[in-house]
């Protein structure tokens, strides 16, 4: 079943629209309200989980140019705010320019950075700035977790990044936390390095997208720190972000504060670095592929008209959880994670609260189905971390394609070398009729 | 919470941008980085009118609410008041 069939499926009970904002953002808006832009696929990182399966740049990105005219385009939809991200987005050597340009247009930026370029310098700049925000990406409250997942020396990166800005005075940058099995123990911790720093806790789901979807089953959360997440979700509220991606957590009491929806293609959107547009940035798929920014009617004709959003513009088919009695808020969860994990974009989310979702999974395991793989290229980079951690890397030695031989040395004494003997008279000895005879 | 005085002259925020949308309107606020939302046009009405009046009423009464509607409309104005979207107009 495609998703579109999943989607188009009337829904066993027709509900009554509501008033509710939710229910009126379930039919999509005419400008997303939470863009994100994930400038390149170059990154000087390889984290396991990573969404976008980034490491090297594509050389189809798009160019400074076409990145303003982009801008220019979301300043008319009157889109508030790009959040930035990639791969690393501050490798771009344009970076500083297009934030600059987005500002100056008003568009706000919050980038998502994991801290290699916040120097002191660059700090103080991001300071005197009103229209940025910034998000420094941390997945353990010590080096010990955070490396194995996002490779060595990275926690000591955003630490120091984090020193700067808050050296540079400024206040409120976001600290942003991929929730795993290793990290849920350390809540508190993350909230005290935060604190320390007088920025502002984002905590958010691990996803099987990208390089996530290798390591989901060994790093997401056990059900029983769902149950310690939620807890600790609803005890500290109001000051800790969530990008409301937990609303699968709502089975398990009260509805989590946020939107509480599945906002692909309705408020949400991807522009992924060569210009395509996804439902939502954890949905890198052909089937989730909405359009492009450079066809001719650029973004807002992917957004306002795309067959696609305007399928997802439609309240939510609940199928198999039509009759759960948290349906209203969890709204069946996540619509990527159902994706990537195999499972039908209207039943149960893989991590469903109540368990319909485990028991899903263990029958797609006997029916011996794959999930879903992307075929959009992977731009992971071709080494592994482990090979550049001093383990032997394994190589074939040969000849550069098209060279018969080595090259000759300029400080070779032989008078024959470089000498190539005539095709055919390899063998040698003047029988051959090598010697003109 | 600041009051909001129906007999005094409000504002929207000069930070704050507003997209108008089908159901009412976004608002967003460069400075606290808050979206808020209208759910309603006849707020939005108002919020955009209120620059043009000396006072909060004068601004309801030119986009036609009633006295019988006010108060819900002077609840939803303290609301936007609190998060700073409309501030009161310094002379």
């Amino acid at each position: 079943m495609t998703l579109l069939d999943a989607l188009t499926k009337q829904p066993a009970v027709k509900k009554e629209p509501g008033t509710r904002l939710v229910d009126l953002f379930e039919y999509g808006l005419d400008a997303p309200i939470c863009l994100t832009w994930e400038l390149t696929y170059a990154c000087n990182l390889s984290c396991v989980h990573c969404l976008s399966s980034s490491g090297r740049r594509d050389p189809n990105e798009l160019s400074t140019e076409e990145a303003k005219s982009v801008i220019d385009e979301l300043q008319r939809m009157q889109v508030f705010y790009v959040n930035i991200g990639g791969g690393e987005p501050t490798v771009r050597p344009d970076f500083w320019e297009l934030v600059d340009y987005a500002t100056a247009h008003q568009v706000g930026v919050k980038f998502s950075t994991n801290g290699i370029k916040i120097s002191p310098e660059v700090a103080q700049r991001l300071a005197a700035s009103d229209y940025v925000d910034v998000q420094i990406s941390l997945d353990g409250a010590t080096a010990e977790v955070n490396d194995h997942v996002r490779g060595p020396g990275s926690y000591a990166t955003a630490m120091k990044a984090m020193q700067n800005m808050y050296d540079a005075g400024y206040e409120g940058f976001k600290i942003s936390v991929v929730c795993t099995r290793e990290n849920i123990g350390q809540l508190d911790e993350f909230k005290a390095i935060a604190d320390r720093f007088k920025a502002q806790l984002r905590l958010t789901r691990l996803r099987p997208s990208g390089r996530g979807a290798d390591v989901w089953d060994d790093l997401h959360p056990l059900p029983a720190q769902q149950r310690e997440l939620y807890d600790w979700l609803v005890l500290h509220g109001e000051d800790v972000l969530t990008g409301d991606s937990f609303f699968h957590l709502s089975a398990f009491g009260d509805a989590l504060p946020g939107l509480n929806l599945c906002g692909a293609g309705r408020v949400v959107c991807l522009i992924d670095p060569v210009g395509d547009v996804y439902a939502c940035p954890f949905a890198i798929h052909e089937e989730f592929l909405a359009g492009n920014v450079r066809s001719p009617g650029g973004f807002q004709d992917v957004w306002q008209n795309s067959e696609l959003f305007r399928k997802l513009r439609n309240p939510q088919n609940g199928g198999a959880c039509n009759s759960c009695a948290f349906f209203d808020t969890c709204k069946g969860g996540c619509m990527a994670a159902k994706f990537f994990t195999g499972l039908p974009l209207d039943g149960p989310d893989p991590e469903c609260v109540v368990g319909y979702g485990e028991e899903l999974l263990k029958n797609r395991k006997d029916k011996d189905k794959e999930p879903p793989k992307s075929s959009i290229t992977d731009h992971s980079h071709r080494t592994t971390r482990e090979g550049r951690a001093g383990r032997p890397v394994p190589l074939t030695l040969g000849l550069r394609p098209g060279l018969e031989r080595p090259p000759v040395s300029a400080c070779e004494e032989n008078p024959l070398a470089g000498f190539a003997p005539a095709a055919g008279s390899t063998r040698c000895g003047c029988g051959d009729g090598g010697c003109g005879s | 919470m600041p009051a909001l005085d129906l007999d005094r002259a409000w504002d929207l925020h000069p930070r704050v941008s507003v997209r108008p949308e089908p159901f009412g309107a976004l608002l967003y606020h460069f400075g606290t980085r808050r979206l808020s939302f209208l759910k309603d046009r006849t707020l939005l009405a108002v919020v955009q009118s209120l620059a043009e009046h000396p006072t909060v009423r004068a601004a309801c009464t030119s986009v036609g609410i009633d006295d019988a509607a006010l108060p819900r409309y002077e609840r939803a104005l303290a609301t936007l008041a609190q998060s700073s979207m409309v501030v009161e107009r310094t002379p």
